[in-house]
C-alpha cells in the first residue's frame, strides 16, 4: 500500500512535509468516525445488551440483576438444538441449490451476454426492493389449493392436486428465491475476474471443458463464490418469513424460536441467550470465511470487459 | 472470448427460464389482485376481473398511514446513511490510513448479520435506554444496516476518484473544506444518488428490522405480513402490486442515473480510450 502513496510534493512545499504526511491518517480516522459512532451506538452496544440479558434470571425485564446461567441450562435441556439444526440445514441447502442455479447464469452474464447482462441484472435487482413478504406471498397464491398452479392443472389437464405448500422443499424454494440476488451478483463479480486469456490458453493446451472449469474458472472466481455463499448462508440462517409464510408450522427455525420467546412467551432472557448462541455461531462462520479473501480485490479492481 | 451461436442460445434460454420462474410470484399477485371474489381461486372468468381493490387500497386511510410511516422511515434512513456513507467511503477507498483494513472489514459486519437478531438487539437496547420505539427508532435500525451498503456503493465511485484533481486543488491553495465541497463532493455525486435510491428502496421493503423497532407505528411490510399470515384481504395483493410498480419506477430512475453518469465519465475522459 505504501508503494502507491502519492509522490512527495516538489521543493517549495517540502518545509510543510511532516504535517502533510500526518494528514491522511487523521483524515481517514475523522471520516470513519461518524460510521464508527453509529456502529458503536447501533450495533456493538445492542449486541452487548443481548449478551448481558442472556445471563439475567428467566422472565424478567431488567438488566440490573445478579447474573445466572439458568437460561443456558434451559437451552441445552430442551429441544432448541433441533431448531438450530433445522436453520443450519435449510441455510446449507439453500446455498447449495443457489450455487448450482446461479453459476451458469453468472458465467453467461460475465462472459457471454453483452447487452443482455445489464437486462438480467436490472430484472433481478428490482426484486431486491420489493418486500420479501410480498414476493413470498406470490408463491402462496401460486401453490395454494385452487391457486394458479393447481387451478391451471385442474382446468387444462383435469388433474386435481392438493396444496403444494407447507413442506420443507417449498421453504427451500422460498429461500432460494429470496436470496438469489445475493448469490448471483457476487458470482458475476467473481467470474469477471477470470481473465479470458487464461481460459483460452487452457483450451489451446488441450484442456477439456470440465478441466477448465475445475482448474481455471472455479479457483479464480473463488472470492465471488465465497462471498455469495457466505452472504446467503448468514441471511438464510436468520430468515423468519420463509418458514412461516410458506412452511406453516411444519418447521421451527431458530429465528422463529427467538421471536416467540420475545412475543408470546415473554421470556426475554431466554430469547437473549438463544440469540447469543446464534450470534456466536454466525460470527465464527463469518470470521472464518472473511479471513480467507481480500475484499479490496473484488471492489477495487476494474472488471475485465 | 469466442462465443458460439449455440452457446449463446443455450445460455439465453437458461437465463430466460430463471427470469420466468423469478417473476412467477409477481404474476400470481397481479392475477390475484384483479380477481373480484372475496376468496381467490384460479382460473376465474374475465367477467370477474375488477380494479376495485386498487381503488380500495388507494382510498384506505389505514394504508395511507402505513405508507406514511414507511416513507418517513425511508427518507430519514436515506438522508442519514448517505451522509455517513459519504465520509466512510472516503475512509474506505480514498485515504490511506493505518486502520483502513480493519475498517473495511468492520463495514461489512452488519451486512453479514442476521437482521431479525439485530432488530431484537436494538429493541432491547432502546428498552434499556428507556426510549419508546416509534418510526424514528426504526430509522436508526435501518441506518445501521443500510449505511454499510451506501458506504460500499459510494466507495466504488471513490476508488475511481482521480487523486490528482484533489492534489491540484491543494497545490493551488484550496483548504481541506474547499476541496471536499468543490472537488470531492461533485465527483462522488453520481455514487451518492445511486446510494440514495438503494437506501430508500431497501428501507421501504425491509421487514425484519421494522418488525421489532417500529413500536406503535407500523410500516407497510409489517401490515402486509400480518394480513398474509392471518385474515387475508383481497386488498393485500393490490397493495403488493402497487409496491412492485413503485420499485420498478425507482429502479428505472436508478438506471438512467447510472447511464447518465457513465456517459458523463466517458465524455470527460476522451483520451483514455
Amino acid at each position: 500500500m505504501n508503494a502507491a502513496a502519492p509522490q512527495p510534493p516538489p521543493e517549495p512545499a517540502a518545509a510543510k512535509k511532516p504535517a502533510r504526511e500526518l494528514a491522511p491518517a487523521l483524515l481517514g480516522l475523522l471520516s470513519a468516525s461518524p460510521f464508527g459512532l453509529l456502529m458503536l451506538f447501533g450495533f456493538v452496544a445492542p449486541l452487548l445488551c443481548v449478551v448481558w440479558f442472556g445471563f439475567m434470571p428467566p422472565k424478567t425485564f431488567s438488566l440490573l440483576q445478579a447474573p445466572t446461567l439458568e437460561n443456558y441450562r434451559t437451552i441445552f435441556d430442551q429441544t432448541y438444538f433441533k431448531s438450530i439444526l433445522w436453520s443450519l440445514g435449510l441455510a446449507g441447502g439453500t446455498v447449495l441449490v443457489l450455487l448450482v442455479i446461479c453459476y451458469p447464469l453468472a458465467f453467461a452474464m460475465a462472459k457471454i451476454f453483452r447487452g443482455g447482462a445489464a437486462f438480467v441484472t436490472y430484472a433481478i435487482a428490482t426484486s431486491l426492493f420489493v418486500s420479501e413478504n410480498i414476493r413470498l406471498f406470490g408463491w402462496v397464491i401460486g401453490f395454494m389449493k385452487k391457486g394458479v398452479v393447481g387451478g391451471t392443472l385442474a382446468a387444462w389437464f383435469d388433474l386435481q392436486i392438493d396444496s403444494l405448500l407447507y413442506n420443507v422443499p417449498v421453504i427451500i424454494l422460498g429461500m432460494v428465491y429470496v436470496y438469489l440476488p445475493f448469490m448471483l451478483f457476487p458470482l458475476v463479480l467473481g467470474l469477471k475476474m477470470v481473465p479470458d486469456q487464461v481460459r483460452e490458453a487452457a483450451f489451446d493446451l488441450g484442456a477439456s471443458r470440465w478441466q477448465v472449469f475445475r482448474r481455471v474458472d472455479l479457483p479464480l472466481s473463488m472470492p465471488g463464490v465465497l462471498i455469495g455463499s457466505l452472504l446467503v448462508f448468514v441471511l438464510s440462517v436468520g430468515a423468519i418469513s420463509e418458514a412461516k409464510i410458506l412452511g406453516g408450522q411444519k418447521v421451527v427455525t431458530i429465528a422463529a424460536d427467538i421471536e416467540s420467546e420475545f412475543t408470546y412467551a415473554q421470556n426475554w432472557p431466554l430469547g437473549s441467550a438463544i440469540s447469543t448462541l446464534f450470534i456466536a455461531l454466525t460470527t465464527v462462520v463469518v470470521f472464518f470465511a472473511l479471513g480467507r479473501f481480500d475484499l479490496e480485490k473484488l471492489l477495487g479492481k476494474k472488471p475485465s470487459e | 472470448m469466442i462465443v458460439t451461436r449455440a452457446q449463446k442460445t443455450g445460455f439465453s434460454l437458461y437465463a430466460g427460464l430463471v427470469l420466468l420462474v423469478f417473476y412467477f410470484p409477481v404474476f400470481c399477485i397481479i392475477v390475484a389482485s384483479l380477481s373480484k371474489k372475496r376468496f381467490f381461486s384460479f382460473p376465474y372468468a374475465t367477467s370477474d376481473m375488477t380494479l376495485k381493490w386498487y381503488a380500495d387500497a388507494a382510498s384506505s386511510a389505514q394504508v395511507h398511514d402505513f405508507v406514511g410511516v414507511s416513507l418517513r422511515i425511508a427518507a430519514a434512513t436515506a438522508a442519514a446513511s448517505v451522509a455517513i456513507g459519504f465520509f466512510s467511503a472516503l475512509a474506505y477507498a480514498r485515504y490511506r490510513w493505518r486502520g483502513r483494513q480493519t475498517f473495511q472489514r468492520l463495514v461489512l459486519l452488519p451486512l453479514f448479520f442476521p437482521q431479525s437478531v439485530l432488530g431484537l438487539a436494538l429493541l432491547m437496547w432502546f428498552n434499556f435506554l428507556d426510549v419508546t420505539t416509534a418510526w424514528w427508532t426504526a430509522a436508526i435500525a435501518h441506518t445501521v444496516w443500510i449505511a454499510p451498503i451506501t458506504t460500499l456503493i459510494i466507495s466504488i465511485q471513490a476508488y475511481g476518484l482521480d487523486e490528482s484533481l484533489e492534489e491540484a486543488a491543494r497545490d493551488m491553495g484550496a483548504s481541506r473544506w474547499q476541496i471536499l465541497r468543490k472537488i470531492t463532493f461533485p465527483l462522488l455525486l453520481p455514487g451518492m444518488i445511486t446510494a440514495t435510491c438503494f437506501a430508500v428502496l431497501l428501507s421501504w421493503g425491509n421487514f425484519a428490522l421494522s418488525l421489532f423497532t417500529t413500536g406503535a407505528d407500523s410500516a407497510l411490510p409489517e401490515w402486509l405480513y400480518a394480513r398474509m399470515t392471518s385474515g387475508y384481504q383481497p386488498m393485500v395483493p393490490a397493495v403488493g402490486v402497487l409496491n412492485v410498480i413503485l420499485a420498478v419506477l425507482l429502479v428505472l430512475a436508478l438506471f438512467s442515473v447510472v447511464h447518465w453518469s457513465n456517459r458523463k465519465a466517458r465524455a470527460a475522459r476522451p483520451a483514455a480510450h
